[in-house]
């Protein structure tokens, strides 16, 4: 269980190895905690237990009460044992759910380990369902089991099943420019701004801010990835026509300017162009790295596998703060999607896809790093053991990407160091 | 199925795991999918302990399912003994594993550890936290706990304290509250459990001469298990509040056969004096809606009543094992007690309730706040800011302090409410001025709290408000004026009066009282 297989097939300079054993990760349902402030009129309805509840709960702390847009329909005994239809009980939840929420116009559907186990068929359902609602309301469904899926996964599940939904591009359209992966706003914003001013006319987001707005997809669409586990979305992208633009993903600036050229060079924008329209971003960003590189460089830090981010993260503190690298874990590592970040890490960079909990945290203290990447199930404990470390969830909630957060994307890496050098207690 | 937004409990496992973590030496193997390890950091980030809860989790994934599992399982628990050599382990599984079916009591017994493995049966689909907290309690004391009584003459009465764990509401200070008391009492204690115990410690319950019972939700099922094995009386009395307390001294003295006269003697709590100070007049039928856990929530009715002069006009509880305690003390307030774990019904009810005051959990601190209402937590649910780095009980004397302080600290001041009412007009304390504690957005709180009454769907007939009536109800201070418009309304209805005028606002009050 704990050996560790190298993997021969992969052609880079990095340690790439395989684990497996107890995984401290979340499952895809949190994924719903971002997404449901992305989309503004869809609507998560767990199919799952109370633990799945609880979870959510957990996740969305205090947003909860701000009439959110999910819940969960939780399994009792009744439905278990058969003494009732599950499928006429998700009916009744459903209508239920819509009367008191007339502004839904998507409704997802969203399976759980449970609901997996005992094979209820939500994508039938959500048909059967769709077609009752036609045309106000829209019902679509996927996994965000732990069983299926980890933490961001729930993302890339949720994006898969919108694709199909998406309509179809005119087949003599022009070649546009599809970007895929929930940004916060004001970061698609930046990035909606420098495209229009690098000349590429037809650029659109998934997923769109409305249920209503999806975008059109064809043998022209080009996308880009803004977001590191969106495996199963490519792949149904590419089943529809749409070729993938391959690049790092938009971290730190040097990450930024790498996403941006690879849709630049893409779309036959000039080199000259490129310079000119990406160069106050750069400047900015240089300016506002150089006040963490002080703090950052040469430090050691270990990456615990949670969402995925951690391969772009870590090129970026290494790269471009100077940070020394001691293991990277990734929950799960696409070989392709992740070639670009895997060749500008140095040669030797220790990458561990999955987990065996216990003797990775032996390592981690074995290594003391100076900054540990992690849950917030370990963080605190670690903290009391004497490692620094930084919770990971916060890199999911937080604007990282682009030019204008590079600098915001250090200093949350910065702040935990500072703060053990400011306390002296 | 059951729609839920917001849950009060969590699954049973997560009782369990507060058993675990309360405890030392105790490892917990949980069969469950990658992802139920979330409820780790209930422990870490919410009461902030500072190491990992001792829990395994065997995180199966679904390429895992089939025959994989079980085998997953007997490695789980065979390394986490390896690793964590503890004295015992309590094995069982989550709400996805208990559908697969494996077994985990049978899976562990077959690799024949050298340590008690305590199987767990906890019923993910009918049963919840405290239940799951309650059974996994008594399973490892029935599995334990041995009679090794001695004989009373020659030492000190003896008494185990039984019930705070981990993540519970205030566990900590309680515990050393009692604690004290108990000291004073010339009381030795046995053992404190869970929190803090050993399984060896379980082992000696049998020695001590009584119970005390803190949290009967959690301890209870413990303290019978007890009481019919080694005939050991329990003490039942949570002592929170002051009289609640003296009750609880006096019991456990008597049981004990020492005098409680010491510890009662002089001022044990301020509360008293305090609430009999002229500054707390105003508090006097001030209005209060209380949401809880069973044993929280019995506990405030009674000291908001006879300790602090409110009236309870609202109670409930998301406990259904003890709802029938609830409902009786309910009806000694001569209302109808709120047995829901639905947080909507529970909104519902406070508006229909009109309070002053909520006192509740994370879920009612939250309505309050939409509702504009002041509002003091007394129970779990809770947030991390009540898991204090200061010394706050509940119990004891010095909870009687905690309460008094923690329940009116969120009311206006006395002084604050006679100005709103005597300078309405002003600038600083007009009708729509919220109280100066409350945060900006309080001022859109009148228009919740006026919405809330009387459906006009059900009214018989159709009131109207005159327009100068409409414009007195305006100059009555906000936390009061939904209760005076519901109020006049239904005066107007039991007279058949269309129209309300400022007379017929003026005969409600009249009629009613404040």
């Amino acid at each position: 269980m704990n050996a560790h297989a190298p993997l021969p097939s992969l052609q880079t300079g990095c340690d790439i190895r395989q684990e497996r054993g107890q995984r401290a990760v979340f499952c895809g349902l949190t994924g719903i905690v971002w997404l449901h402030r992305k989309i503004q009129d869809a609507f998560f309805l767990v199919v799952g237990s109370r633990t799945c509840a609880h979870l959510i709960q957990s996740a969305a702390g205090v947003m909860i009460f701000a009439e959110p847009r999910f819940a969960t329909a939780i399994l009792d005994e009744r439905d278990l044992a058969g003494l009732v239809d599950a499928n006429e009980e998700l009916d009744r939840v459903v209508r239920r759910l819509i009367e008191r929420r007339p502004d839904i116009r998507l409704l997802f559907l969203v399976g759980s380990c449970p609901s997996e186990v005992i094979k209820l068929d939500l994508p039938r359902a959500a048909q059967r369902l769709s077609r009752s609602f036609h045309p106000d309301v829209r019902v679509l469904s996927y996994s965000g089991s732990g069983i299926e899926t980890t933490f961001t996964q729930g993302e890339d599940a949720c994006l898969a099943a919108l694709v199909p939904e998406m309509p179809a591009a005119a087949a003599a359209a022009a070649p546009s420019l599809l970007v895929v992966g929930a940004l916060a706003d004001v970061v698609e914003d930046q990035f909606a701004r420098i495209f229009a001013d690098l000349g590429i006319a037809d650029v659109a987001f998934l997923p769109a801010r409305r249920a209503g707005d999806l975008p059109a997809l064809g043998v022209g669409t080009r996308y880009l990835l803004a977001q590191p586990f969106l495996a199963d979305t490519a792949r149904v992208l590419e089943t529809r026509g749409a070729t993938r633009i391959a690049a790092p993903f938009p971290l730190g600036a040097e990450g930024t300017t790498a996403w941006l050229k690879a849709a630049a060079e893409t779309f036959g924008v000039s080199a000259e162009r490129f310079e000119r329209v990406t160069a106050p971003g750069r400047a900015r960003a240089a300016v506002a790295l150089d006040l963490y590189r002080e703090r950052l460089t040469g430090k050691r830090v270990f990456f615990f596998p949670d969402s995925q981010l951690e391969l772009p993260l870590a090129r970026f503190l290494s790269r471009e703060m100077g940070a020394e690298l001691i293991e990277v874990g990734t929950p799960y590592l696409h070989r392709q999607h992740h070639a670009p970040e895997l060749a500008l890490l140095r040669a030797g960079t220790r990458v561990v896809e999955g987990q065996n909990l216990d003797v990775q945290m032996d390592r981690c203290r074995a290594a003391k790093p100076d900054l540990t990447v992690c849950g917030l199930g370990l963080a605190n404990p670690l903290e009391a053991e004497g490692l620094a470390t930084k919770w990971s969830i916060e890199l999911l909630f937080t604007p990282i990407q682009g030019y204008d957060q590079a600098g915001d994307l250090a200093e949350l890496f910065a702040r935990p160091l500072k703060r053990r050098a400011r306390l002296e207690v | 199925m059951q729609l839920t937004l917001w849950t009060y409990e969590g699954p049973p496992h997560i009782g369990a795991m507060r058993i675990a973590t309360a405890m030392k030496g105790l490892h917990y193997v949980l069969h469950a999918p990658q992802g139920d390890t979330y409820a780790d950091l209930l422990f870490t980030m919410i009461e902030r302990r500072d190491a990992r809860p001792p829990v395994t989790y065997t995180t199966f994934q679904a390429r895992d399912l089939g025959a994989d599992t079980a085998a997953i399982f007997q490695d789980a628990v065979a390394q986490a003994y390896e690793r964590f050599r503890p004295d015992a382990m309590i094995v069982g599984a989550s709400c996805t594993a208990e559908l697969i079916q494996d077994d985990p009591g049978g899976l562990a017994r077959a690799l024949d550890l050298p340590i008690p493995v305590i199987p767990l049966e906890l019923p993910a689909y009918q049963k919840k936290e405290n239940w799951g907290a309650s059974e996994t309690f008594y399973r490892l004391v029935r599995a334990l706990a041995a009679g090794n009584a001695t004989p009373r003459a020659d030492r000190r009465p003896l008494c185990n304290v039984l019930g705070p764990t981990a993540l519970g509401f205030r566990h900590r200070d309680d515990l050393a509250e009692i604690t004290k008391i108990l000291g004073a009492l010339g009381i030795d204690v046995n053992v404190i459990a869970p929190l803090g115990a050993t399984p060896a410690d379980l082992g000696r319950l049998g020695a001590a001469d009584f119970n005390v019972i803190l949290y009967p939700e959690i301890a209870r099922a413990a303290g019978l298990h007890l009481q019919k094995t080694f005939g050991q009386p329990m003490i039942e009395t949570v002592p929170i509040g002051v009289q609640a307390t003296i009750r609880f001294v006096e019991e456990v003295a008597a049981i004990a056969g020492v005098d409680p006269a010491p510890v009662l003697a002089g001022a044990p709590s301020r509360l008293p004096w305090y609430s009999r100070s002229v500054d707390s007049t105003y508090l006097t039928d001030k209005r209060v809606f209380i949401f809880g856990d069973a044993t929280h929530a019995l506990a405030a009715a009674r000291v908001a009543t006879t300790e602090l002069g409110f009236k309870v006009v609202g109670l409930g509880t998301y406990t259904r094992e003890f709802a029938r305690e609830v409902r009786a003390e309910a009806a000694l307030h001569g209302i109808e007690a709120t047995i829901t774990d639905d947080y909507l019904d529970v909104e519902a009810a406070i508006q229909a309730a009109q309070p002053e005051l909520v006192l509740g959990t994370q879920m009612e601190r939250h309505i309050a706040k939409r509702l504009g209402l002041p509002c003091a937590v007394i129970s779990a649910p809770i947030h991390v800011q009540d898991f204090p780095a200061r010394h706050s009980p509940q119990m004891g004397f010095e909870g009687a302090n905690v309460l008094f302080d923690t329940w009116v600290h969120p009311l206006m001041m006395g002084l604050e409410e006679h100005l709103l009412g005597m300078f309405r007009e002003d600038a600083e304390f007009h009708g729509a001025a919220a109280p100066s504690h409350l945060p900006r957005h309080g001022v859109e709180a009148p228009v919740a709290v006026e919405a809330a009454p009387v459906p006009a769907s059900i009214d018989p007939i159709l009131l109207t408000w005159a327009t100068d009536a409409e414009k007195e109800l305006k100059k009555i201070p906000f936390f009061v004026r939904g209760k005076a418009r519901a109020n006049t309304e239904r005066f107007a209805r039991e007279r058949a009066l269309p129209l309300i005028t400022v007379e017929t606002l003026y005969d409600a009050k009249a009629h009613f009282g404040r």
